[in-house]
């Protein structure tokens, strides 16, 4: 219901929304946990286990109860708080875990069943059939509980993730963070201020008390007014610092545009990283409830909720109230509630000895609430004296206080534990926490108005004076200063359920269960109960299940302990985290200068690494992959072929030492490598495995470029940088990457020499570029490089010009390749041809082979040291019973043989340890005319001409094999000379 | 003789508006690494200023005689942009041809460094990078350089990466633009 003359919310602007299908309305500044109570809906919820009706417990963010899914179809948004969800027009809402209705909840059943539900009943019931527990128990039980789900679909919503930077960040902008911002922000420091709320102001929007003479809402306003005309303070509403990480980094989640019927062009929500020097935590305090049976009706809320929604939003769960306390506190909300007009029919307070600060209601001191009744909402509580004797009172809203707890788990996140305080009787954060953020106001105890506001105004000054601003404490305005007083309670004896935990349905009993079944650690009995587990992290629930646990262990709160409170403070949604990373969003794209052509002539990209590579090219008339494949080998055996080869390394090394840091790169020598040729090389890693194979050539005296392969470029590089740094600090050398900086193009098959010829500015001949040779050459005027280097096994070269060229240069060796009955090939034929050659890819050196496996042991140099030399000579690593890399056919000629395989006899039992090794690489060979392989097989080498199984259960294939040497087509090289 | 056309790998991805900022291609004319060899960091940086005029950065700078600049990009490493360098200067440094290995973009208007805020994980606003200063950071997952300039922030990045970039730094510039719709 709405109360006349209160509240803060525009009743000029009304707004209409649905929730459950039911239209209703509500006004500006309304959220949709206010708009419902102001529409007279108490009821907006069901429990997760036992699907008991709920209502609003709290009117912020630490909301257990109000979960609703808001949006329709692919935007919907489950487990949204209706506490924190502001009311725009159209909003559409429904309840959660309930089925049909919400009214009607059949689920509820699991409520009758309660006796066989309680903590832990899962680990007991569900025992056997083992078989059982994935196959039924585990879906039926997640199909009775539960809470919001998400839609199914692809989620249509931008998002967004951004960095920010300050002198000092202000967390919350309650009393104390205002004024701790505005003492930052007054001394030149820059402030970024974060409130989680949509209006700042915290408290002080929830209370009648003035500050400076004027309602808090106002004095509030006038301040953020004044932080809005400093050019050095950044206000960030709808912002909440969710976890303070290593050296003053916060992450911080913002609601951009979930307040909005249509976000437009804007992200709905961000996820910020910022990096602050100082942080003043003005997070301010929770409201905890007291227990009793049946706590969990609707319409028992904390007192200081229920204030709050009157104060604010103008609006109470009910005409006839009652507060039940164990402080000062509570008395204002009765006070309040019937000054506003409202039936205060008791306050009650579980202090014998207190005084009633409400004014003319019924006051109850030295008695508690021990039941509350209604089922769908509150209609009576049962208030009960010391000796016993119960009276039922009327009600529709009842306001619980079991004093405050300091919000305080940002300063638990890097480990710290918090400090018991017999004094407030609530855990403080302990002193630097966390490195550079201070715990300002309610959060650190200080818990009237004017302590916070002086407490924070400190605080701000201070954490700019540490930054070597000259900073001085702004006038504290005059306000409330009541002292907060309170003798504890945290649960009223007697019969039935009384609720600690409203969102996971932990009660009183399951605690003390958990205790007895000595799960006394209170991190054990978290996991037993599951309490203070799911979106509210317990924040309502956490300090009195632990007090009832030290109670039941027979020892006090500080001995007992909290849980670990961990980031995120409150809900982050991973699309949130995960912003930008849908879809190809994930990683950059590199393309080649090719790469249009390469599409536009129909080829089906790969990838390899962050690189899309031309699969094949398919002609008219080719039906399959295979098909387009086959001709493009037969191109470049019979023609010639081109392929751009720009996505493998390239790193160019320049100065008079780069020989001599090659040989220690290298297994092989380098050194001795005369300017324009190019030679092959090995590198491994330190352990003594291969790392990576490639060419390098000497294009001038002190002028080298390496080749890498396109999956090790990074890795070489790093590599080259610590060879550099750790072995050679003294050789006089300097490399960088040129990968991006030349399109490079093979030209390979009998016919590439006659292709070049007709392209390049001079002619080349053999004498003048035998196989392995390098040079300058120009090519239309641009000066380029020529590479006499063969991955194919044909006459072939590689062609590099500077990348703006690339294109065009693609299209002139095409054109003129197929002119000469030939064409581009892809990366299918490419793997084609250097398996009938037996080259080794990162298929084959995949980190676990050793030069020794792959057939080049000769090329570790005996004449010098390399890196992995030493470690690549260790006992095992050079045994002949090793897997060595063997070229395997089909002895039927036509059988696949699937990479991944394994090998085994040719006789005898298919078990792990008779295994012999497996396939690495396959294809089917058109030059030959049957499927080739090459794979790793224990003693290969000595095995050639024998036969043995292939075994891949995974394809259900069995081929017999004829072990042979890797290379399958001219073995004697001849095909590239000449 | 065969024509070869130089094409850019911007094409037809640039320029872009949105809001308050402009993405446009700019071209950094020639642009060579140099890289001091051991113990040679001085007589390079004399021997530029000898050769061109200005010598060699210091970590985060750049140095300038116009139309020449010499940006800081690593360890032991600068980029001389806007026409070649001294053949002269190889006895000094090593000296590599860089041209075409990386793309030239600029990010105008006041909301610029918000917009790379969405990206880029460093303080890039005017105070915290101020005219004259470079860095080497990320940009999303892409290793960057960036610069301030007196026309806006400048951004070079690996020429393959052009359209990740692009399409990367353009969303960026919608959301930020979108939210100022917001208010």
């Amino acid at each position: 219901m709405r109360i006349d003359g209160m509240g803060r919310v525009d009743r000029a602007r009304v707004l209409g929304f649905t929730f459950d299908g039911r239209r209703y309305q509500g006004f500006a500044g309304d959220t949709l946990a206010s708009a419902l109570l102001g529409a007279g809906v108490r009821l907006m919820g069901r429990s997760f286990k036992y699907h008991r009706p709920r209502g609003p417990l709290t009117a912020g963010s630490a909301e257990p109860n109000a979960l609703v899914t808001v949006g329709r179809g692919a935007r919907a948004e489950p487990n949204t708080r209706a506490t924190m969800q502001e009311l725009y027009n159209g909003l559409a809402s429904v309840s959660q875990n309930r089925w049909p209705s919400l009214a009607l909840d059949l689920l509820s059943v699991n409520d009758l069943a309660a006796p066989f539900l309680g903590a832990g009943f899962y680990y007991k019931t569900f025992m056997w059939p083992k078989a059982f527990w994935e196959k039924v128990y585990e879906p039926v039980i997640r199909r009775a509980a539960g809470l919001g789900a998400l839609s199914g679909q692809p989620n249509p919503d931008r998002y967004e993730k951004a960095f920010a930077f300050c002198d000092v960040l202000v967390i919350g902008a309650g009393p104390a963070g205002l004024m701790a911002a505005l003492a930052a922000g007054q001394a030149g420091a820059q402030v970024i201020l974060c409130d989680e709320d949509a209006a700042p102001g915290g408290r002080l929007l929830a209370e009648a008390e003035a500050v400076d003479g004027r309602p808090g809402a106002d004095w509030t306003a006038a301040q953020w007014e004044a932080l809005r005309a400093m050019e050095n303070v950044r206000l960030m509403p709808r912002t909440t610092v969710t976890g303070a990480y290593d050296q003053g980094s916060y992450g911080a989640h913002e609601r951009v545009a979930q307040h909005l019927a249509d976000p437009g062009a804007a992200p709905v929500e961000c996820f910020w990283r910022i990096a602050a020097q100082r942080a003043v935590l003005c997070s301010g305090a929770l409201e905890r409830p007291i227990a009793f049976r049946d706590n969990d009706r609707p319409g028992v809320m904390l007192a200081g909720a229920l204030r709050g929604y009157a104060h604010r939003w103008g609006v109470a769960p009910g005409r006839r109230v009652a507060v039940f306390g164990n402080n000062d506190d509570a008395h204002r909300t009765a006070r309040d509630l019937a000054a506003a007009g409202l039936e205060v029919v008791a306050l009650v307070d579980s202090r014998h000895d207190a005084e009633n600060r409400a004014g003319d209601v019924p006051f109850f001191p030295g008695h508690v609430v021990s039941r509350a009744h209604g089922r769908r909402g509150l209609s009576a509580i049962e208030i009960r004296g010391a000796d016993g004797r119960r009276q039922r009172v009327a009600v529709e809203a009842l306001g619980v206080s079991g004093g405050w707890n300091p919000a305080l788990h940002l300063t638990c996140h890097l480990g710290a534990r918090p400090v018991w305080s017999e004094t407030l009787a609530a855990f403080l954060p302990r002193a630097d926490a966390v490195p550079g953020l201070r715990p300002a106001g309610a959060v650190a105890g200080a818990l009237s108005t004017t302590s916070c506001l002086r407490d924070g105004a400190e605080a701000g000054r201070a954490a700019a004076a540490d930054l070597g601003f000259a900073a001085v404490l702004p006038a504290i305005p005059e306000a409330e200063d009541a002292p907060g007083r309170l003798r504890r309670l945290w649960a009223v004896p007697g019969r039935g359920r009384a609720w600690l935990d409203f969102q996971n349905d932990v009660t009183v009993k399951d605690v003390k269960q958990a205790a007895a079944e000595n799960y006394a650690s209170v991190e054990h009995m978290k996991r037993y109960t599951t309490q203070g587990m799911a979106t509210d992290q317990g924040k309502s629930s956490n300090i009195g299940a632990l007090a009832i646990l030290a109670d039941a262990t027979g020892r006090d709160i500080p001995q007992t302990g909290t849980t670990t409170f961990r980031p995120p403070y409150s809900p982050v949604p991973i699309a949130a985290m995960g912003a930008g990373a849908q879809g190809q969003g994930f990683a950059p794209v590199r393309e080649t200068t090719s790469h249009a052509q390469s599409v536009a002539m129909g080829a089906p990209m790969v990838e390899a690494g962050l690189w899309y590579r031309p699969s094949y090219f398919p002609r008219a008339g080719e039906t399959t992959w295979r098909a387009a494949c086959d001709r493009e080998v037969a191109m470049v055996r019979g023609a010639v072929g081109i392929c751009d080869v720009s996505t493998l390394g390239k790193i160019e090394l320049v100065g008079p030492d780069v020989g001599a840091f090659l040989d220690v790169v290298y297994t092989n020598r380098f050194s001795t490598l005369k300017p324009g040729r190019v030679r092959y090389g090995l590198m491994l890693r330190e352990d003594g495995h291969v790392m990576d194979d490639g060419t390098t050539a000497r294009l001038e005296a002190d002028r080298w470029v390496m080749t890498t392969t396109t999956a090790a470029a990074g890795q070489v590089m790093r590599h080259l940088d610590w060879v550099q740094q750790a072995w050679a600090p003294g050789m006089d050398l300097r490399f960088v990457s040129v990968t991006e900086r030349w399109a490079q193009f093979a030209v390979a098959g009998p016919r590439s020499r006659e292709l070049l010829n007709g392209l390049l500015d001079a002619p080349i001949d053999d004498a003048g570029f035998p196989f392995m040779a390098c040079g300058p050459v120009s090519v239309g005027g641009v000066a380029g490089r020529l590479f006499r280097i063969s991955f194919s096994g044909e006459h072939a070269y590689e062609i590099a010009v500077p990348a703006r060229f690339g294109a065009s240069l693609f299209e002139a060796l095409v054109a003129r390749a197929e002119a000469l009955g030939g064409g581009a090939y892809g990366m299918e034929a490419l793997n084609v041809l250097r398996i009938e050659k037996g080259h080794v890819t990162h298929a084959e050196i995949h980190g676990r082979v050793t030069a020794f496996d792959i057939g080049f042991q000769r090329m570790i140099s005996p004449a010098k040291e390399c890196i992995g030399k030493a470690l690549a000579a260790r006992p095992g690593l050079v045994e002949e019973s090793r897997p060595q890399l063997v070229g395997l056919r089909p002895l039927d000629g036509q059988s696949p043989l699937p990479a991944g395989a394994h090998l085994f006899a040719a006789e005898g039992a298919v078990t792990p340890d008779t295994d012999l090794g497996y396939v690495t690489s396959t294809g089917y060979s058109p030059t030959l005319g049957l499927p080739l392989a090459l794979g790793f097989l224990a003693n290969g080498r000595a095995r050639h001409g024998e036969t043995v199984r292939l075994i891949d259960r995974l394809r259900g294939a069995e081929v017999a094999c004829e072990v042979t040497d890797p290379v399958a087509v001219d073995p004697d090289g001849g095909r590239l000379r000449g | 003789m065969v024509e070869l056309t130089a094409q850019t790998p911007w094409a037809a991805l640039l320029p872009v508006t949105a809001g308050a900022t402009g993405l446009s291609a700019w071209d950094p004319g020639p642009m060579t690494a140099l890289m001091p060899y051991r113990g040679r960091r001085a007589a390079l940086s004399e021997a530029m200023q000898a050769a061109h005029g200005l010598g060699f950065p210091d970590p985060g700078e750049v140095t300038a005689a116009p139309p020449l600049r010499c940006l800081w990009t690593g360890r032991g490493q600068a980029f001389l942009m806007g026409g070649p360098a001294d053949p002269g200067l190889s006895a000094q440094a090593a000296l590599v041809d860089q041209s075409d290995g990386w793309v030239a973009l600029r990010l105008e208007g006041e909301t610029a460094p918000e917009v790379l805020a969405r990206l880029v994980p460093v303080d890039l606003r005017p105070a915290a990078l101020p005219e004259g200063r470079t860095l080497r950071t990320l940009c999303g997952h892409m290793t960057v350089s960036i610069t301030r300039a007196p026309e806006g922030l400048e951004i070079l990045a690996f020429r393959s990466m052009a359209g990740t970039l692009v399409h990367e730094i353009a969303d960026a510039m919608r959301l930020v633009a979108g939210r100022a719709v917001l208010g």
